[in-house]
């Protein structure tokens, strides 16, 4: 081969690499379509990069306003609504993973273009807005000094905080606006390398149960399987004695877990692996079954085998089992929670809103709102409604959604944004 | 006044030589750690070589840089060479660039039998043009 034929035929891979995705193909709900797998030289790459909202806001369907609930946090992620209507935002960023190829070094320097430049606050910020116009006025440090913090709840009167390497008590007295009381730490969680550092949580149906969402190591296990111990799995730790087991493992990474209210079953949105193609593979929703095996890294959605694994493990491919609902490739699903009531109308008294942080490994992208699926009986029955969009605007990001909690207080839906670093409201237009 | 015999005069300058010293050395290193990662799947082997291939591509880029420059100021018998030299470079970088690529796939992808072949061809391209390089030329008398 000539060095112009050799340069050419690298040229024409560098194209293949772009990795177009196909038109039309379904990938949401229970029986998504999953294209063949398709690995290409280069990963296909697009980051939207930061530009402003200009006093502009995001769209919510006709009849809701939106407002900025809070601006100018650090890095806000999870949420939670307090029984007096006070909301809760978790803020920080976390992971220690060192730069094992020369692949990691780039990667990161790529995909921080599409982040904030903004440090991490690794605090609670506790938001109020007694006169109900949709801002908080108030405004207070609740903890500071966590290691990024990521999931919160609340249970009988003590608020549990997930960081990265803790699962931490506080006491918290209603209304109260700042916590000094150090927390008590509950049990460790598995924090090495933390390539997936996010530690979701949610308290079980009956509060003596937390189950906290624990993501892999890895994309697929190139870190190696013994890094992975641990990881990409869900714990249920008993809530007096700090004791866990394994609630549920292949699980690549729950971002975010919820109960649904009329089964009390617990909910997971799970962010699935790169680099098998621009539609490969669905980011999901579903209910955790206990002891299910959702076969990560081995297969994905069921039986099909991810190659790039080795040892193969065909009797882990066998148990795998599929996940209840697909949410589209690449989006990016951090965030989850479900409607209780008809706070915000009829048509949205039942069902699960997912926060999608948005795509980087596809040209085409993906995420970057908030959808609304339909429940009906506590199962999913429709499919996604867009909720909250435009948060791209001429192939800019102007915010990302992270976590989204439902406040049945004031009958309104908040949505963290870790780009503009805001809070979004989302709330029925008064008449 | 009896002519002296031609003599072998080397092709490189000695900071050329060095330079050509990692590819030469980078490249087989990678495919042996290739070899052994295709053999262990133990994932490590992999990281080696993506560390070596990419050190092989910083060494290899600045002798072939060098390399153009000496091929166009090149007369005479050294010219051939030096273009043969110049097409063993360009073939062992072409093929250690997709290679840096093929490495930074995850798991088994980021060698099987692709990035073998191309840890072998690279390999091979520049123990050829080290071979070149240091062979040297046969001055050719008046």
């Amino acid at each position: 081969m000539t060095v112009r034929g050799f340069i050419l035929s690298a040229g024409l891979l560098a194209l293949a690499a772009c990795g177009r995705s196909q038109p039309g193909l379904d990938q949401t709900g229970d029986r998504p379509e999953l294209p063949d797998q398709r690995q290409t030289l280069l990963p296909p790459m697009k980051i939207a990069t930061p530009a402003g909202w200009e006093n502009e806001k995001p769209t919510a369907p006709a009849g809701f306003s939106v407002t900025a609930f809070a601006t100018g946090l650090a890095i806000p992620r999870q949420m939670l609504v307090l029984p007096n209507g006070d909301i809760l935002v978790a803020e920080g960023s976390g992971g220690s993973a060192p730069a094992l190829r020369p692949k990691d070094v780039i990667a990161t320097q790529i995909k921080a273009m599409g982040k904030t430049s903004v440090k991490g606050g690794n605090r609670i910020t506790l938001l109020r807005d007694a006169d109900g116009d949709g801002r908080a006025e108030l405004r207070s440090a609740l903890i500071t000094g966590l290691n990024a913090p990521y999931g919160l709840a609340l249970v009988e009167g003590q608020l549990y905080v997930a960081t990265q390497d803790a699962l931490l008590r506080f006491p918290y007295h209603e209304g109260e606006t700042r916590i000094t009381t150090p927390g008590v730490e509950v049990t460790r969680l598995p924090s090495r390398i933390n390539h997936h550092w996010t530690k979701s949580l949610a308290a079980g149906p009956d509060g003596s149960k937390l189950y906290v969402g624990i993501g892999s190591n890895s994309n697929v296990g190139e870190r190696g399987m013994a890094v992975e111990e641990d990881r990409a799995v869900i714990w249920e730790v008993d809530r007096q004695s700090g004791m866990h087991r394994t609630y549920a493992s292949g699980i690549r990474n729950p971002t975010a877990l919820a109960v649904e209210p009329q089964t009390r079953r617990l909910w997971a949105v799970v962010n699935e692996r790169d680099e098998l193609g621009p539609q490969l593979v669905p980011d999901y929703m579903t209910a955790v079954r206990p002891g299910a095996f959702y076969g990560w890294p081995y297969s994905y959605w069921g039986q099909n085998v991810d190659p790039r694994v080795r040892p193969q493990q065909p009797d882990m491919v066998r148990r795998a089992i599929r996940p209840d609902y697909a949410l589209g490739s690449h989006v990016a699903a951090l965030g989850i929670s479900f409607a209780t009531g008809a706070g915000l109308g009829p048509a949205y008294a039942q069902g699960a809103f997912v926060g999608q942080h948005g795509s980087w490994n596809r040209q085409d992208l993906a995420g970057y709102k908030v959808v609304f699926i339909p429940f009906a009986n506590g199962r999913p029955a429709g499919k996604p409604q867009d909720f909250l969009t435009g948060f791209i605007k001429d192939g800019h990001a102007r915010g990302r959604p992270v976590g989204v909690s439902y406040d049945p207080v004031h009958g309104a839906l908040l949505v963290a944004d870790d780009l503009s670093n805001s809070v979004w409201r989302i709330a029925p237009t008064r008449r | 006044m009896p002519s002296a015999p031609p003599r072998t005069r080397p092709l490189l300058h000695p900071l050329h030589g060095l330079l050509l010293a990692w590819p030469v050395a980078l490249f087989p290193a990678a495919l042996l750690s290739d070899i052994t990662y295709l053999n262990s799947a133990e994932i490590q082997w992999s990281n080696f070589s993506a560390w070596l291939i990419t050190g092989a591509l910083i060494g290899g880029g600045l002798v072939l840089l060098w390399a153009l420059i000496a091929l166009a100021r090149a007369k005479g018998p050294a010219r051939r060479q030096h273009g043969l030299y110049l097409l063993l470079l360009a073939l062992m970088w072409a093929c250690g660039l997709i290679n840096a690529f093929q490495h930074s796939r995850d798991g088994w992808s980021s060698v099987g039998t692709i990035g073998l072949i191309l840890s072998l061809l690279s390999s091979l391209a520049a123990l050829a043009a080290g071979w070149t390089a240091f062979a040297g030329y046969r001055e050719v008398r008046p």
